[in-house]
């Protein structure tokens, strides 16, 4: 018998690919539909985010946060607020805590929602995709109405939150919250035993636990390998110590079990919410130190001293005690840290930002070789990738 | 609050590595080792391994850029222990000129963030296995993090229609960049203003 040469062919996979959730150019080497290696290229969507941190004030370095992880740009904020109230020393005031908490776990649902519909486009299902985006919407609009934006909110601020919330918007997210377990389960009845998503997602992309530390994957993406870990449980910040929640964990680590685990958080995340409704105390919601926080309009009307704060905090803002910090929150992703280094001066001398999402696209070879190039699209749907956190 | 468990931990592993670890400093309850630049694989292996260290997860490494100082750059890692959550960090000097030993034989994660940190800042990681760039541009020319990179860059793009593709120019801006200094004393009167220092000076 005569014998041939099976040379293996490069694919292209994306930049424009639908799902490739973004600007993700993957080039696979593969054998027949069989994967052998996959080489994500990433960076078509790097800004210089963390060079243009460093020629801006603090606080004028906040929105850029909203713009790197687009799907919940609160949670990233909570993250550069930490550190710097960690470098100046600062305590927040409960209420301003408790609002922070509020809208993390706002930020977490808009999240996991997109996440979980998108991963069921991802391989198929279109029902999902509709009816998430109109829940998203309901909560976009409460972000709106405490900060001006629906999206980029700029409102988790060094030192608190921008302002209070509005009157009446606590009783419309506590009406909202009184449907959005239907809405769970509505969802969880299209997905969780439906066959063809359980044939596409079960057994993908398995991943060990051991696996998981070495590709140092969080969040959970993490749990779903069956290891019991949340930093808002371990290193609790804010006021997450005081509030009553559980953490689902997987046993598999493969696709179908990270979804599950979105799935548990959600109704973790709704259980937060409400909690963070009943327990929220009155009071202040940004440090009471004028060198770090903006006066009240009103005090700015007659008193000089508000006036020249107000002036100096918005052209030259505050200087931060020299050191650095690496501070961590819990994102929907997984971990998000900004290792922050100050030189004394009201701008950051460095600040790295540990996006979870570049790790867990660097483990795509690991997780695709001797799979299908349709399971491709299942895993990348999975691990919960966005492009703005992986290039920055 | 200060985490004494942590600095024991500080001792110890300065203790089991003398040769290894320069120096230790808690800086915001933040325990930091900064460690000789040849031996950062076997300081990262022993604190994975050994028991009372257990940093199994590499979280982040990073470059950051210092042009004062003699080896201008300074690579670091920050890694966890999930078993004693706590969290360390490393950190060693390099030049341009000395290449780091790369640790993605002890991390797998290390691997992207070493390639970013080579793009980034041009800190070469010797026996890396693919030493590409990452973030920026094919063929991209410089380390746009370096502290002597302009903010906005050497080159810009756009879609030329007469060649039919995105061509590549220098830089041409409309108004110059423009930078404060804000470093002027806000909190009022200092003990000396600026200039007194020459009245008592002889003419």
């Amino acid at each position: 018998m005569p014998e041939t040469e099976i040379k293996n062919y490069t694919l292209n996979f994306g930049p424009q690919h639908p799902s490739a959730h973004g600007v993700l150019r993957l080039v696979l080497e593969m054998d027949g539909e069989v994967i052998d290696r996959a080489d994500p290229h990433v960076g078509l969507l790097h800004r210089g985010t963390e060079k243009l941190i460093e020629y801006k004030t603090y606080l004028q370095a906040v929105p850029y946060f909203d713009r790197l992880d687009y799907v919940s740009p609160q949670n990233q904020e909570h993250a550069f607020a930490i550190a710097v109230e960690k470098l100046l020393g600062l305590d927040v005031p409960l209420r301003g805590q408790y609002l922070r908490v509020l809208y993390a776990e706002i930020g977490r649902v808009l999240n996991h929602v997109f996440t979980v519909c998108a991963f069921a486009m991802d391989v198929g299902a279109m029902t999902p995709m509709l009816w998430g985006f109109e829940e998203r919407e309901r909560l976009m609009e409460f972000c709106e109405r405490v900060s001006g934006a629906r999206m980029h909110m700029n409102y988790f601020r060094p030192g608190g939150v921008t302002m209070d919330m509005p009157a009446g918007l606590a009783d419309d997210i506590w009406a909202w919250s009184e449907s959005f377990p239907k809405f769970i389960d509505d969802i969880e009845e299209l997905l969780t035993e439906n066959r063809i998503f359980k044939q596409r997602s079960v057994d993908i992309g398995a991943i060990t636990a051991e696996q998981a530390f070495d590709w140092g994957f969080s969040g959970p993406n993490l749990r779903a390998c069956g290891v019991p870990w949340d930093l808002r449980k371990a290193q609790p910040y804010d006021c997450y110590a005081d509030l009553d929640f559980d953490i689902p964990v997987g046993k598999h680590g493969d696709c179908y079990d990270r979804y599950l685990v979105r799935m548990y958080e959600l109704r973790e995340s709704w259980k937060l919410i409400r909690e963070c409704l009943k327990k929220m105390p009155p009071g202040p919601v940004k440090v009471d130190d004028r060198k770090i926080a903006p006066p009240p309009r009103a005090e700015m009307k007659h008193s000089m001293e508000a006036l020249i704060h107000h002036f100096k905090l918005y052209t030259e803002g505050y200087h931060v005690p020299a050191g650095e910090t690496y501070s961590v929150v819990e994102a929907p992703k997984g971990e998000f840290g900004v290792y922050l280094v100050s030189d004394g001066t009201n701008r950051p001398y460095r600040c790295k930002i540990r996006a979870p999402g570049f790790a867990h696209l660097q483990a795509m070879n690991l997780l695709c070789r001797g799979h299908m190039l349709a399971d491709v699209v299942s895993v990348l749907g999975s691990l919960d990738i966005v492009f703005g956190e992986v290039d920055r | 609050m200060v985490d004494v468990t942590l600095r024991d931990l500080g001792e110890y592993v300065q203790a089991a590595l003398p040769d290894a670890v320069l120096e230790m400093t808690m800086d915001n309850d933040e325990l930091c080792l900064i460690v000789e630049r040849e031996r950062i694989a076997r300081i990262l292996k022993f604190l994975r391994d050994d028991v009372n260290c257990q940093f199994k997860q590499l979280m982040d490494v990073c470059g950051a850029d210092y042009p004062e100082r003699e080896e201008r750059f300074e690579v670091v890692y920050n890694l966890l222990s999930l078993t004693h959550n706590r969290r360390i960090r490393v950190k060693l000097a390099a030049s341009p000129e000395t290449p780091v030993p790369t640790v993605t034989e002890v991390f797998s994660s290390a691997n992207w963030w070493e390639r970013e940190t080579w793009d980034m800042y041009g800190i070469f990681f010797r026996d890396h296995p693919d030493l590409r760039r990452i973030l920026s541009d094919y063929g991209f020319q410089g380390h746009p993090l370096r502290k002597d990179f302009p903010l906005t860059g050497y080159v810009e793009v756009r879609y030329d229609d007469e060649v039919k593709r995105v061509v590549y120019e220098p830089v041409k801006l409309p108004q110059d960049f423009r930078t404060f200094d804000f470093l002027s004393p806000w909190e009022g009167i200092q003990e000396q203003l600026p200039g007194d220092e020459k009245a008592k000076e002889q003419p």
